[in-house]
Formats: structure tokens, C-alpha cells, sequence
């Protein structure tokens, strides 16, 4: 139809025409639906009123009268409309009115002013979606599979799914085994063997466990606000966090919400709101954090939540100044190690690697059987981690434990060795290493005195010299993978006092047996599959909706391909995460930022508050986590006690973590209840082309599977909500639903070429063939070993990042691996927590403090978690707390585990499930204790992302019996010029916990 | 007859709890009447997986043990039932009747493996019902099966008549043989979860450091002077003989190294034994 059109919409008389036919169209299709679709009947009855189309000189136009769910309409143009759309000519109506709709030429015509709509937001709002809801009836999705059930497909951070619905009701969720018409797997030829993946997506616990958080007790159903909140009168900001709620209106909570945004920019000016959201979201590029909330957000001005690089930190601070990967935020890129591994390597070192606890990230249990692998061919292994790992345990070899926190006094040891011996890459490190050298000297004892020895090494990490010999011989003599982080570049290690240090000697230890031979590499088969990355489908850091350029890496592929409105925030101030409380209470801090575009990034300080800028005076959280997984974290209840802070909105899906210290709460509904559209594990951004994790490459469409339980609403429309009453409703929705985004978005990719939007919102999912051998993705750091330009699949580092040649080389101002730092060199070559070579500076918190370690003798580790994601999955009633190795029932409630070794359970009377209290100065938590060999004396192990949060008594300032071990970790940065955690540095005392408030 | 087999590979189980998870998804709030009624959603568990640490720090190891109902041939539960209440299907599969075991709270002691609760509620007994359900429908895989990541978990349909022969071909073993239940389901390297080892790390003096001493021959000795086992320590000079009966008895480790003198060490084994550092 649309060709037709074009082709006859040659003059303006003939568009005119034709754009009176079309709406004539209109009109019979709304009279039609009506009558076959008894939802857009009832559709039709909400409201009374004459919308308006025409063209922006009258010359051409139509009413429609909408009365008691009737549509009657006339010709021309109506003296006083509720609701008018304005054309600027006949041309730019039928790009819009035709379908399919022509997304550009609208946005243009937006832009231009070409295009308007007139009326009240309210309706202005409820006729556009009357109109995409009219096109959207009839739509066929799902497939049905008899007895009254219907399969949907989600996606999550835990990987895709099949969900059965009867009557409106989930009654099944599980991984997807792949049809006969689905495509065929890549196969690895190593060693004689073939190898290939099984036909399926694998799943993540948290994501099987989604029936039973849909349908919690814990859900927010509808609006509430806090009893003794009265945003006209008394706010009594100091209850937060003990009071009750009650219930309200939609109206109400929303009318509160739009009014305190309006009060606090006239009072104070720009800067006065905050907002920030945790790491994650439930996954959908649309609904996803970086994406509908930054439009909102963009389009009222905000002071946001400026994230540190999480779980990278180290090699963020550190490793990337060795050997650039700003991109990566200094984690190795890791295309064609899977194949390289299984053909070449002759042993993998797992150092502060658990890819079976953490999936990688996103990516279900996508590696583990390409992990297992390893073991059917024999290859050897080591596990470097004071805790003895669930990769460790599946795998088996050999496991080093050293005290947290010291990893990098071994890995200088394992370079002695390796110096002492001859058993490194001597002219590797010649041509393409600088400043060995300088670091050789160090090594060896000649710049302090104490050469970094095996036996020097003991005293500090504690690993038997013997073993670390052992170890560096191994390792200097044969090919050997360096699994550093679950994910390359993540790793518990690299969030302690010394994670830099550690991170940086990771890269130096590569460096030194030459990163990028065959067989010599990073990664613990967990990145790397020989998958397409040609096919483009974006990540959601490439923020979906968000018309984001400046916040997000939509500039790169997105905004092309899905036109949109831009958006951007005019307030130039924003808040660290880890100093929000500092923000509030004392008005002032600061941060460094993280900024993946190129090296220097980091090392602009920022200063809150901004110059000409409010302090905050309003912060609308997204959701409940940071009590659980920031740092320090009673100083967050602190904060929200506080009446700097006069209004706090926090839109949240389950009544959990922090979401209780709110004035006004949203109830948003999960992915499960709105459509949305997203591949596995297809993050972006810092991690491009994340999804080579996955044994396939797996494109969905996110069903609204079902409606949104009680009165919640997705992010989305409580958004465009809240935009109706500040005036950029049709700014923040563009006339589309949820559903037209989706349409939208998969025009976006490469997948019309290969289905039909039909058929995928049939099926729900597409699996992309698995490149021919011959282009499969080169291996990371090959050409760079060899001297030959870069020929991965990525732009990274930025052209201008290459000092002579464009391709040729690293991101580092020598282009080679360094050993001594030339960016540091030039920001502060004198910073003894950050030196321009790494070296071994013992942690701030550790058995070196000694008054402290005195007080606190056990060193907490608190790793990301198992079988919760971060706050997602745990708490909630989720049947993850039914697991016994993640919660332990004892007289009908749930604690958080901490892990003893059984000396120290021994030494304090300690036995199996006792209650304990974990504590320091900084707080007590009450745990369930679990004795164990998995660490050795003087560690304990628990994990971080607790979801409760229970304060015995006033809180902020009583032991927590939820679990947020996070309450006991140093609110500190690894080092000053950081904005960073070090949550695995952390000194404690447990003892038994008698109180009878533990038991009730 | 084909019949149903549920193998379970302790080696490859890590624990996750998928298994017990999707259990939960599909019999919590869902009613399969002539099957199962649902399960509670807190509580109860229709596989569980126990756990067992073996050795000390830092030589360590930890196997998983998914146990589910056996579908035993022999089923305690169902001789300790009335009203014909628990039946054995062709197939093997062995289901509690949700209606006709009202009250019969006597089943859930019966079963030796603990695979039997007792839903409060409801007042009856209730179990793995290894899906039929779904295999009735034509599904060829329990939920726990499908979403098992390590391939630990499978189900199989084996000829009646060929399942000894299968067992003995792949070393596949029922779980507590001496209970004499005839399970169907069986295991897969059991003995990382029943049977024990001895372990040990040698050492040897080179001068002023220790060397791991790569290659030592170690020897294990019954208390009969038999040899039992012997192996090469490996790199970092750590030795194991795994697979070893608890509680067996008196066991001797002996230790040569070329150069040095050789070691004996006397074991009285009860469970798993780390010896810590054998310095030559």
C-alpha cells in the first residue's frame, strides 16, 4: 500500500486526495474494530471527545466525535476539537497515517514543528493510543500448545524463556529447547574431537524462580504513601524507614509526584532532583534503565546517579593503563578465545574466576558446558581464590587460597620465578611490552630492597613458596588461558583494597608469556564463541528509547537505525553512587567518573555540588537494591532519615531493600506484564557483543505475557503518566505504546531481513545461524602479538586513541603493553596508592592494620551471588530462599549465610546453622553460620545482594537480620582518585547470637 | 516394556538447583489431578540436594547428591499405603494418588530416601512424580532433566529387560543398594559422595627451600601390607586415592622420592583425610 501511495502522492492536490481517503479509512477501521474487538469497544467508552486531523492550513481535515463508545465523524475541519493533529502538509500525513508508518520523515517533521498535536495531554495521549491499539487488534502472538495454554517468550538477565499463560495466569516458565526449523550450532574441530553446543538456551536460577516474584506477597500493588507523609504539611522525613503506608489513587500518587518536581525546581533551580537506578533492571531494551527512564528523566532535568564501574573497578583504575581497552573499561576483548582455548591452550589459571556462581554475566549457564569441555580433553587447571569455588568444584585441579587481598604479593612471586628461571617470553616483552625493565628491577629487589620471592610471597598471601614455584614453572612452560574474573576483567579480586594492583599484575603476568599466541590468552571459556557479530541487534546500553546521544552509545548504531526523538539533560551535576549519603548529609563530595571513551576519562574529578546548581532536594529511586549491594550501607538508611532530603518517590516492583523509606511509592509491574524485545545476554556498551558468551545468538520479542497484577503499571506508562502532568507526554511517547516501540526497535536490527514481524511475534524468537568457519571472528590480541593491524570486530579503542596508525597497536601512548605506565606518568606519577608501575601495597583494611585486625581478626569476602542476581531473586518469598545453600530456615525465617572455616567455629562455639553476628565497627549483621573447608582460617565467605533488609531496631543503626553484609564493608574508595568499592576488603568479628530477637 | 529411567551423574552435578526449581515451577500453585495436587510453595522439597564436603583446607572437595523419589520396583511407601492409594505404573513410574492418600500420613516415614512430605494442608503425602504429566503429554524430558545446565541429570527409556546390563556397562549404581528397594533411579560416580579419600602433599628439602616433590611414587597399603593403589604426586605434589570405603580400617601411605628417604604414614581411615604436608 505504502509504494502505491508514494508512487500516486506525486503533486500536492494528488496527497491531498489521498490523505482524505485515508482518513476516511480511518474512520471505517475505528467502526470496524469496534465491532469486532469487544476490549476496543470498552476502548472507546472511556472517554468523550472530537479529535481533530488536519492540514496545518484547513485546507484538508477530519473530525471524529467519540460519545457513549460510538465514532461517528465528519469532513473538514471542527470549530472547537478536544484534540487536534496538525499535518504540515498532506505529504508528511500519509508518512505517518500509512503503514508502515515512515519513522524518520515523522521525527523530522516533529523536529520541524511540521507535525503537532493540540489538547489536553490526557487526551492528546488516550487518542494517539487509541489509534495504535486499533491497528494493534487483531495482532496474533503466541503459540498455542492446546488445553487452553499458551507459550509466550521473555527474556531476562538470567537468560530467555518459554512462558506458559492459562487464563491469563503463568502457569510455567523454562529454558527454550530449539525446534527442527531453528538454525544449526557452530562445531569446534580440536584435537580430534568435534565439538558443538546442545540446541537450547540454558537458564539461570533467579530466572526459573520469576512465578513466584510475579506473583509475590511482596508485590506493590498499588500506589501507597507513607501515613504520616503530607507534602503540604508536616513530612516527618525522620519515620522513613519505620513508618506505615497506605494506600492512594493512581491521581493522588502521581498528582504528588508531578507537583513536588514542579515546587522543588521553582524553589531551588536546576539540580534539585535525583535520580538514579541500580546496575540492573529487568531486562527489554525499551524498559530497560537506560532507556525510558533516561527520556523521562533527559526531559525534566536531573541530577543522576553516576555509577562506578561495579564489578570492574581494578581493571577500570588499574589494568587499563597497562594496556588500554577504555572500552572494555580495561577488560580484555575475547573474540576467538573459545576455539583458540580448545585447540592450543595446554592449561587455564581460574584467578578470582567463578563463571559457574556468576554466568558470566547474563548468560545463564552458556559456558559451562564449553567448560567441561576442558576437563573431557584433560586440560589442566588451577583455581586461584581464597574461597574454593563452584567452578573449582565442578571442574577440579588444583586450588590455591590466598588471604583476600593479596593476590597481587603472588603474581609478583610467580614474575620472580619466571625472571629468576628464564621462563618468560623474552622477546615478546622486547617488542611489544615497554618498561619492563624498570618493573624487573622492582621485582628483583633492587628499587626496596625485597625482592618479591615465593617466601616473601608466604608471609603476605600465604601460599606455600614451594606451591607458587610449582605454579610459575607450570605456567612459564606451557600455553596458558588466564581466567581473571568470571567474565574477563570482572572478579572478586579486583573490589579489595588492592584490586588495581591486582588487576594490573594480571596484565603484566600476560605480557610476560605473550598475550595473543596461540594458546596464550585471556578468559576461562566463558566469552569467545565463534557466533555472528555482523548481524546487528542492540545491546541495552545503546538505550533503547532514551534518544539518550550523551548517556548512553546510542549514537553508535541506534539513533540511525531507530529514528527518535533526541533527548538530553540540562543539568550538568551528578552524585557518585557510593557517595549519595555524603551528598545529602554533609552537601558536598565528589567523584571521578566512569568514562570508557578513552583512558583519560578517569581522571576528571567532579565536584558535587556543581557550581550554580541545587543541592538535591527530591530523589526518585528506581527501585530498592543499594542497601544491599553498595558499601557502607547503613549510611543509606542514615541518609533517607534525614529531612535534607524533603521528598523521596521510589518506583519499585517489590516492597523490598530500601523501597520502604519512601514517601510516595510507584508499583511497577515486571517484564512479564508489558511487551519489550531483547537478545541474550546482549548488554553492549562495555561489554560489546557480550551475547558471544552464548552458545547461540538468540533474538526475542518479551510477550506481554500477562496483564499488569493489581493497580502496577510498567516504567513506561508510569513515566508517561507523570509526563502528562509536566506537559511532554507526546515528547516522551512519540505517539507510540509500549508495543509500536517493539515494532519499532525490531525494524531497528537486521531481523526483518530474516523473519517477518508476523511470524516473530508468533514464535517469540529467532536463533541466528552460526557464521561459516571461514568468518568466524579472528582471536583478540593475535594481530597485536604478530604486530599486524587490529582485525577484531570492534571499534575500540576511538581512531584518535592509536598513537601512530590507525589499527595499529594498543590504546597505551606506546602502543605496546606497559609495564610502566605512561598515562599515569602523565596524571600523577607520584600517587603511592596508584604508583606508574604496579607494586605491592598491602590493603588499608587487612592483617597488616594491625589495631584493627586485632579487634577484627576474620577477613569478609562477599563475592556477587549464586543463585540471586545481586538483589533480583532473593528475599520476596522467591523459592530461591528455599535453597540451602542460599537462605537457611531456622524457626521460620530466612538468614543470609556466612561460611567459617571450622577452627574459627571451633575457637568461638560455633556450630552448623548457629545464628552469628558478623560485625564492625561499621554494623552488625545477623547470619546463619555455615562451617565449612572452603576457606581457611581467618576468611570468611558470604555474598553481597541481600534483597531484605530487617533492622532489629531503629535503623541505620541496629543489626540486620535481612542480610546486607554490604552494611559491614568499607565505605571507602580503593584510592582516592576513584570513585570505586572494595567490598572484599573488609576485617570482622562473628560471635554467637544469643539475643532473642534473632529467634522470633 | 520400556521404562523410565532418571541417571544422575554426581561428577557433573554443581549444584545449582535447577532442578529443584523447576520442580517448584511446575507443581507449586499448578493441580495435576490423578497425578499430584501442588506443592506447597514453602518447605517442601521433590528433589533435594545434599551436599558433602570430603578433606580439609586446602585440600578439599565437595560433591552434589540429587535425590528425588526412587520409583522404586520395591516402594516402601507403597506396602506402608492403603486403599491401593500409591501405584507403579508400567512405565515405572510410581504416583501417590492426591485423593485416595488423604490422611495416610504413615507414607511419608515409609520412604527411607526422605523423598515423601506431608503437605499440612491438604493432609497428604506428596513426591516426585518424575513429570508424568508431562510425559504423558509427549514431552521427553522432566523439568528438572530440561533445565539441568551440566547434563548431570537425564532421563532414559530403557527395555526392562536390558537395564542390568546398561548399569554394569556404565557403571551406573542405585543409591543405599542395601535398602533393597530397586530404584530406578540410578547414579552415576556415586563415590564422590559415599566413599572417601586419602590425600596428601609432598614436600622435599632442597637446600634452604621446599620443592614440591613432582613425581613421587606414592603407594597405599592395606593393613594386610596389600598394595591398594598407587600413583605419581603431580606438579604441586598432591596425592589422592579416592573412591575408598569410610570407616574401612588401617591404611599405610608410603612415599619414595628419589634422593630421599622414604615415608610411611599409618591412616585409620574413617572419612576423607587430608594429610597436609609430607616433608621429605
Amino acid at each position: 500500500v505504502k509504494s502505491i501511495v508514494n508512487l500516486l502522492a506525486k503533486s500536492e492536490a494528488l496527497s491531498k486526495l489521498i490523505f482524505s481517503l485515508v482518513l476516511l479509512a480511518m474512520k471505517m477501521r475505528l467502526g470496524s474494530t469496534a465491532r469486532k474487538y469487544p476490549f476496543f469497544r470498552t476502548r472507546l467508552k472511556e472517554k468523550t471527545l472530537i479529535a481533530q486531523l488536519k492540514l496545518k492550513d484547513n485546507s484538508a481535515g477530519r473530525y471524529f466525535t467519540i460519545k457513549e463508545g460510538n465514532v461517528t465523524s465528519g469532513n473538514g475541519i471542527h470549530a472547537s476539537p478536544d484534540v487536534t493533529v496538525i499535518f504540515g502538509d498532506a505529504r508528511v500525513a500519509l508518512d505517518m497515517l500509512v503503514p508502515p508508518r515512515d519513522q524518520l520523515a515523522v521525527i523530522n517533521a516533529m523536529k520541524s514543528f511540521h507535525l503537532g498535536l493540540e489538547g489536553p495531554e490526557e487526551l492528546t495521549s488516550w487518542w494517539m493510543e487509541t489509534l495504535s491499539l486499533m491497528l494493534f487488534a487483531g495482532t496474533k502472538y503466541g503459540t498455542d500448545v492446546g488445553k487452553g495454554v499458551t507459550r509466550y517468550t521473555s527474556n531476562t538477565n538470567g537468560g530467555p524463556a518459554f512462558v506458559y499463560v492459562k487464563e491469563g495466569k503463568i502457569i510455567r516458565i523454562t529454558p527454550i529447547d530449539f525446534d527442527d526449523k531453528d538454525a544449526q550450532p557452530w562445531t569446534i574441530r580440536a584435537r580430534g574431537k568435534a565439538f558443538t553446543p546442545p540446541r537450547r538456551t540454558t537458564i539461570s536460577p533467579y530466572t526459573l524462580v520469576f512465578k513466584s516474584m510475579i506473583y509475590s506477597p511482596d508485590r506493590i500493588l498499588y500506589p501507597m504513601k507513607r501515613v504520616d507523609f503530607d507534602p503540604n504539611g508536616i513530612r516527618n522525613c525522620e519515620n522513613r524507614g519505620t513508618s506505615e503506608y497506605v494506600r492512594i489513587s493512581w491521581d493522588e500518587a502521581l498528582d504528588i509526584v508531578a507537583n513536588e518536581i514542579k515546587r522543588v525546581k521553582k524553589t531551588y533551580g536546576p539540580g534539585a532532583i535525583l535520580n538514579g537506578s541500580g546496575s540492573h533492571h529487568l531486562w527489554g531494551i525499551l524498559g530497560y534503565w537506560l532507556s525510558a527512564r533516561l527520556r523521562f528523566f533527559n526531559n525534566i532535568g536531573f541530577t543522576p546517579v553516576a555509577h562506578n564501574p561495579d564489578s570492574w573497578e581494578g581493571w577500570y583504575w588499574g589494568a587499563m593503563h597497562h594496556w588500554g581497552q577504555s572500552m572494555h573499561l580495561g577488560a580484555p576483548e575475547s573474540y576467538g578465545t573459545v576455539e583458540d582455548c580448545l585447540k592450543e591452550c595446554e592449561m587455564v589459571v581460574f584467578w578470582s574466576s567463578d563463571p559457574e556462581a556468576t554466568s558470566g554475566v547474563y548468560a545463564a549457564f552458556e559456558g559451562t558446558v564449553r567448560r567441561q569441555w576442558l576437563k573431557e580433553l584433560g586440560i589442566k587447571m588451577v583455581h586461584i581464590d581464597p574461597f574454593y569455588n563452584h567452578t573449582a568444584a565442578l571442574l577440579g585441579g588444583k586450588w590455591l587460597a590466598p588471604r583476600p587481598a593479596t593476590g597481587n604479593a603472588l603474581a609478583l612471586a610467580i614474575a620472580y620465578v619466571w625472571i629468576t628461571e628464564g621462563l618468560y617470553d623474552k622477546e615478546y616483552v622486547a617488542q611489544r611490552t615497554h618498561g619492563f625493565d624498570q618493573w624487573k628491577e622492582y621485582i628483583l629487589g633492587k628499587e626496596d630492597g625485597i625482592p618479591k620471592t615465593p617466601e616473601w610471597q608466604e608471609a603476605e598471601a600465604g601460599i606455600p613458596a614451594r606451591e607458587v614455584r610449582a605454579l610459575a614453572r607450570l605456567w612459564g612452560t606451557r600455553k596458558t588461558y588466564l581466567a581473571a574474573g568470571g567474565l574477563s576483567g570482572f572478579g572478586s579480586a579486583c573490589r579489595d583494597a588492592t584490586g588495581n594492583e591486582w588487576a594490573r599484575s594480571m596484565v603484566c603476568l600476560m605480557a610476560m608469556q605473550g598475550l595473543g599466541k596461540p594458546g596464550v590468552n585471556m578468559g576461562g571459556m566463558q566469552q569467545g564463541t565463534p557466533i555472528d557479530t555482523n548481524f546487528y541487534f542492540p545491546g541495552y546500553a545503546e538505550g533503547g528509547l532514551s534518544g539518550d546521544l550523551a548517556g548512553t552509545a546510542s549514537a553508535v548504531s541506534l539513533y540511525q537505525r531507530m529514528p527518535q526523538l533526541p533527548t538530553v539533560n540540562t543539568v550538568y551535576q551528578r552524585v557518585p553512587r557510593l557517595r549519595i549519603p555524603e551528598a545529602i548529609l554533609d552537601g558536598h563530595t565528589y567523584g571521578y567518573p566512569t568514562d570508557p571513551k578513552t583512558i583519560e576519562g578517569q581522571f576528571l574529578r567532579y565536584n558535587y555540588p556543581t557550581p550554580g546548581h541545587s543541592p538535591v532536594k527530591m530523589y526518585y529511586k528506581y527501585g530498592g537494591s543499594h542497601i544491599g549491594t553498595m558499601c557502607e550501607t547503613n549510611r543509606y538508611a542514615n541518609m533517607y532519615r534525614s529531612d535534607k532530603l524533603e521528598f523521596v518517590v521510589n518506583q519499585s516492583i517489590w516492597f523490598e531493600g530500601e523501597t520502604k523509606f519512601a514517601d510516595i511509592i510507584l508499583p511497577a509491574c515486571t517484564s512479564f506484564e508489558r511487551w519489550d524485545i531483547s537478545e541474550f545476554a546482549n548488554c553492549g556498551g562495555y561489554i560489546q557483543h557480550s551475547f558471544n558468551q552464548c552458545n547461540h545468538r538468540v533474538a526475542l520479542i518479551q510477550h506481554k505475557c500477562i496483564e499488569p497484577l493489581g493497580e502496577s503499571k510498567s516504567d513506561f506508562q508510569i513515566f508517561l503518566e507523570i509526563a502528562k502532568r509536566l506537559g511532554f507526554a507526546a515528547m516522551f511517547s512519540e505517539g507510540s505504546t509500549e508495543f509500536d516501540w517493539c515494532k519499532r526497535l525490531f525494524d531497528a536490527t537486521d531481523l526483518p531481513k530474516v523473519i517477518t514481524w508476523e511470524e516473530f511475534l508468533k514464535k517469540g524468537y529467532y536463533v541466528l545461524p552460526a557464521p561459516k568457519e571461514e568468518l568466524r571472528a579472528p582471536v583478540s590480541f593475535r594481530a597485536f602479538a604478530e604486530d599486524r593491524l587490529k582485525d577484531t570486530p570492534e571499534i575500540a579503542p576511538l581512531p584518535a586513541d592509536y598513537s601512530e596508525q590507525v589499527f595499529k597497536g594498543l590504546q597505551t601512548q606506546s602502543g605496546k603493553i606497559e609495564f610502566v605506565c605512561s598515562s599515569l606518568q602523565r596524571f600523577d606519577p607520584d600517587d603511592p596508592e596508584r604508583p606508574v608501575m604496579t607494586k605491592y601495597i598491602p590493603a588499608w583494611e587487612g592483617h597488616h592494620t594491625s589495631e584493627l585486625y586485632q579487634k577484627y581478626p576474620l577477613q569478609l569476602i562477599t563475592p556477587h551471588p549464586r543463585y540471586s542476581f545481586h538483589t533480583m531473586g532473593d528475599g520476596k518469598r522467591s523459592w530461591i530462599n528455599e535453597i540451602k545453600d542460599h537462605r537457611i530456615l531456622l524457626d521460620g525465617y530466612y538468614y543470609w549465610i556466612v561460611r567459617i572455616n571450622s577452627k574459627d567455629a571451633h575457637a568461638r562455639g560455633i556450630k552448623e546453622n548457629d545464628l552469628v553476628k558478623v560485625f564492625n565497627d561499621r554494623g552488625a549483621v545477623i547470619c546463619a553460620a555455615q562451617i565449612t573447608e572452603r576457606v581457611g582460617p581467618g576468611t570468611v565467605h558470604s555474598y553481597e545482594g541481600s534483597a531484605v533488609y530487617d533492622p532489629l531496631g531503629e535503623p541505620g543503626r541496629s543489626p540486620d537480620r535481612g542480610g546486607c553484609m554490604n552494611i559491614l564493608t568499607p565505605g571507602r574508595s580503593i584510592i582516592e582518585k576513584s570513585h570505586s568499592i572494595a567490598a572484599n576488603s573488609c576485617l570482622v568479628q562473628i560471635e554467637p547470637w544469643t539475643d532473642s530477637r534473632g529467634v522470633k | 516394556m520400556k521404562r523410565w529411567h532418571l541417571v544422575i551423574d554426581v561428577e557433573k552435578c554443581e549444584n545449582c538447583n535447577n532442578c529443584f526449581l523447576a520442580c517448584k515451577d511446575e507443581h507449586v500453585d499448578n493441580d495435576w489431578p490423578g497425578y499430584a495436587a501442588p506443592q506447597p510453595g514453602r518447605g517442601q522439597s521433590w528433589i533435594s540436594v545434599h551436599g558433602k564436603e570430603r578433606g580439609e583446607f586446602p585440600l578439599t572437595d565437595v560433591a552434589y547428591l540429587p535425590v528425588p523419589c526412587m520409583h522404586c520396583d520395591n516402594a516402601p511407601c507403597m506396602k506402608a499405603s492403603n486403599d491401593g492409594a500409591i501405584s507403579k505404573r508400567s512405565d515405572g513410574i510410581v504416583i501417590i494418588d492426591p485423593v485416595k492418600a488423604r490422611g495416610q500420613k504413615n507414607i511419608v516415614k515409609a520412604c527411607p530416601y526422605d523423598a515423601i512430605q506431608w503437605n499440612e494442608q491438604l493432609g497428604i503425602p506428596q513426591k516426585c512424580t518424575l513429570c508424568a504429566h508431562l510425559l504423558d503429554e509427549g514431552w521427553v524430558k522432566t523439568r528438572c532433566v530440561q533445565a539441568c545446565p551440566t547434563g548431570a541429570l537425564s532421563l532414559r527409556q530403557i527395555e526392562e529387560s536390558e537395564i542390568n546390563e546398561i548399569a554394569q556397562a556404565e557403571n551406573l549404581e542405585a543409591y543405599r543398594p542395601e535398602l533393597k528397594t530397586s530404584p530406578l533411579v540410578y547414579y552415576k560416580n556415586l563415590y564422590r559422595f559415599t566413599r572417601c579419600f586419602i590425600a596428601g602433599s609432598v614436600a622435599a628439602r632442597t637446600g634452604d627451600k621446599e620443592e614440591c616433590a613432582d613425581g613421587a611414587r606414592v603407594t597405599l597399603l592395606n593393613a594386610g601390607n596389600e598394595t591398594i593403589g598407587e600413583s605419581a604426586a603431580d606438579n604441586f605434589g598432591d596425592f589422592k586415592f579416592d573412591n575408598l570405603e569410610e570407616s574401612s580400617g588401617t591404611y599405610i601411605v608410603r612415599v619414595v622420592y628419589p634422593g630421599y628417604e622414604t615415608k610411611t604414614i599409618e591412616v585409620d581411615l574413617t572419612q576423607s583425610v587430608y594429610l597436609g604436608t609430607i616433608l621429605l
